[in-house]
């Protein structure tokens, strides 16, 4: 960590950059808050451990107005969302400056809560075990049980960005340990579900959901400067559910318009307050588009046609539709 | 004092279930919730903090006002009928018994709110101590105290038992009610004693138990509202309305129309968040036009503006379920700890 704060320092120094984008060290050990710094000394409270999940991408549109080039901390997943917003005329490349960070896996609070610890003070990542400090005493627990759910599935540990690495090697494959299994797992066993359990399923997840609007709001696909919802002449709109299809018409229409565009960074499922498990949504549009375009990973690079922004001739006929709902 | 032992809980809640309204804190998909309790939904007194507060039990999220129709050229309207049966919310935290006490504030004032007047009415609180207080906890800075939780019945949950104290006529009647699951106990007060003694030497040592408020005056009302220091904290701020639908305080909705269709129109109020883009939007036009402003709403309105016209009664009651899912890890406790001058 201290390597990276000295490069920020000499890069704000020569005048390479104007700010940094980072992580701030939060009162409770679990809780870094992104955060610009402006001047070398506010670097001193500049933290990188394993709870920096949050993905700093989506700040670099605020950033990209502000006069001079940022300097951005990107995790190796980060950078898809970069690419991706970069593709979209959203993030200007040149106005920032990127230190891609290795990364090892980011942890979950809320699941730590969940294996019934009370009062984390910190936690460190040791291998596959986590090491926790709590009011309670000293916890452990297996690392696959309290990682953010995107780190089990993790991309790898490439950054498909970046001007200078630090912590990381190039190319460095596979995810932390033999954690990565297959992403499409859990969104196979519910297709496999009868359809009546596959709604039943949705139901109960989504009935949860409060309308706080946070996996949109984090999501950096979701960049609209204003959101249909957000619209006052819009019958459904941002902050209730009407009824108990109207929160599954809120993150459906906002699974479709990010679908070629979400590069599965789960940040929609990391913010959640209720837990709700939003990828897999999006997973079931990657795996989808897998199935009938090739495989595309969204931010893979910087250039290419999304498939769904592309025409080719042997692109799937509608009609795929009734066949795969068995002629209904 | 009385006690009721962890195994007939069951019994206890459905025998008041039959009688009455019972909602409890309930586990579902891993996240506890308060909801209506039937004996096929499991319980879960163990979890410290309900995602959302009970809140919702006394001022729902979405709640309809009246439906208006329209048949044969005429219009018929037709009100909505207010709570009418009497319910028990059982677990309630101090925290969260401390926040009915603010929103009570707002909606018992004139001009009443029937909606909300209805339920506190037929609503009796059944509260818990909090065994084994949290590091986002932080009621101490508020004189409350997680020990003694109060409202119509207390009790306290140890290995085995319940110790129950009613404190109301509302919880007097509960307790005859329950009367056949409940035992008189001699030693049930030392027990609690000790537990009080265990919470409160956590709650000592909780890390963000000892806040410095002095700032958060009237008097500072200005300088507060121009300080600088908005300007750098909102900024890792989504915007979001997580802070404000998870909080057990924030009392602000909205009223809108929904087209039921063939059913005519349905008038219903929402919580309201003053971090979306049209909260306060009027006629003109919107008054706050940037997040920062937004941010600072929200946190003058709880340390500054209520107190203001409280008595001095903050509408922050140190819940921490805004630390614990900020998505930014932004909340309360930065905000006075910048603005009070400690960070």
């Amino acid at each position: 960590m201290q390597e990276l704060i000295t490069r920020a320092k000499e890069l704000l120094a020569d005048g390479t950059v104007s700010r940094v984008l980072g992580w701030k060290k939060g009162d409770l050990g679990w809780d870094p808050e992104p955060a610009y710094f402006d001047k070398a000394e506010e670097l001193e409270n500049f933290i990188y451990n394993p709870f920096c999940g949050a993905n700093l991408s989506k700040y670099l549109i605020a950033a990209g107005k502000l006069e001079g080039t940022t300097l951005v901390f990107l995790k190796p997943c980060d950078t898809y969302s970069f690419n991706q917003l970069v593709k979209e005329h959203r993030v200007k490349k040149d106005k920032t400056y990127i230190i891609g960070v290795g990364c090892h896996g980011t942890l979950d609070p809320e699941k730590i809560r969940n294996t019934g610890v009370k009062g984390i003070a910190d936690a460190v990542l040791e291998g596959d075990r986590v090491r926790l400090n709590t009011l309670y005493g000293d916890k452990e627990a297996a690392a696959a049980e309290v990682l953010l759910d995107r780190c089990l599935v993790c991309k790898g540990k490439t950054h498909v960005v970046c001007d200078e690495l630090i912590g990381a090697e190039p190319g460095e494959e596979a995810g932390p340990g033999e954690l990565a299994v297959n992403r499409f797992a859990q969104v196979e066993e519910l297709e496999n579900l009868p359809p009546e359990e596959r709604f039943a399923f949705w139901q109960e997840q989504l009935s949860r959901c409060i309308r706080c609007n946070a996996c949109r709001n984090v999501c950096p696909a979701c960049s609209c400067l204003k959101c249909v919802f957000d619209s006052s002449q819009f019958d459904s709109n941002q902050k209730a559910n009407a009824d108990t299809f109207e929160e599954q018409m809120f993150h459906i229409i906002r699974a479709f318009h990010v679908a070629g565009r979400c590069t599965d960074c789960g940040e929609c499922s990391r913010v959640c307050p209720e837990s709700i498990p939003l990828h897999l949504l999006n997973r079931k549009f990657i795996k989808d588009i897998d199935t009938f375009y090739g495989e595309y990973q969204a931010g893979a690079d910087t250039e290419s046609k999304g498939p769904l922004t592309d025409f080719t001739f042997e692109d799937v006929e509608p009609g795929i539709i009734a066949e795969r709902g068995g002629g209904r | 004092m009385y006690r009721v032992k962890k195994d007939r809980l069951t019994e206890l809640f459905t025998s008041v279930s039959k009688v009455q309204d019972l909602f409890l804190p309930l586990r579902k998909c891993d996240q506890t919730n308060y909801g209506l309790w039937t004996p096929e939904e499991t319980f879960d007194l163990d979890t410290l903090k309900t995602v959302k507060s009970a809140k919702d039990c006394f001022f729902p999220q979405s709640e309809v006002l009246y439906r208006c129709r329209k048949e044969d050229g005429k219009i018929s309207i037709d009100p909505q009928q207010l709570c009418d049966r009497p319910f028990v919310v059982f677990g309630m935290r101090a925290c969260d018994v401390k926040a009915v006490e603010v929103l009570d504030r707002v909606f018992l004032s004139d001009p009443v709110d029937s909606f909300y007047k209805a339920r506190r009415e037929h609503g009796t609180i059944v509260s818990m101590a909090c065994h084994e207080p949290e590091e986002t906890c932080f009621c101490r800075n508020f004189e409350i105290d997680p020990a003694a939780p109060g409202a119509d019945v207390e009790t306290w949950l140890t290995e085995d038992s319940l110790y129950w104290k009613p404190l109301t006529e509302k919880g007097e009647a509960l307790t005859a009610a329950a009367e056949e699951f409940l035992e008189k106990t001699e030693d049930g007060d030392k027990t609690v004693e000790e537990e009080q003694t265990a919470i409160r030497g956590i709650v000592e040592k909780l890390p963000l138990s000892h806040l410095d408020l002095s700032r958060f005056k009237q008097e500072n009302t200005m300088e507060l509202f121009d300080s600088p220091l908005w300007e750098e904290m909102y900024k890792p701020c989504l915007a979001c309305g997580t802070c404000t639908f998870v909080c057990p305080t924030c009392q602000c909705y909205d009223i809108r129309d929904f087209d039921a269709g063939k059913n005519g129109v349905q008038r219903y109020r929402c919580w309201d968040s003053c971090m979306y883009s049209d909260f306060t939007m009027m006629a003109h036009g919107n008054m706050r036009t940037s997040q920062m402003q937004r941010f600072r709403q929200r946190f003058m309105h709880k340390l500054v503006y209520y107190p203001a016209n409280n008595d001095g009664l903050y509408s922050c009651v140190g819940c921490g379920r805004c630390v614990s899912k900020c998505p930014a890890s932004l909340n309360i406790v930065k905000v006075i700890k910048k603005l009070g001058g400690e960070a």
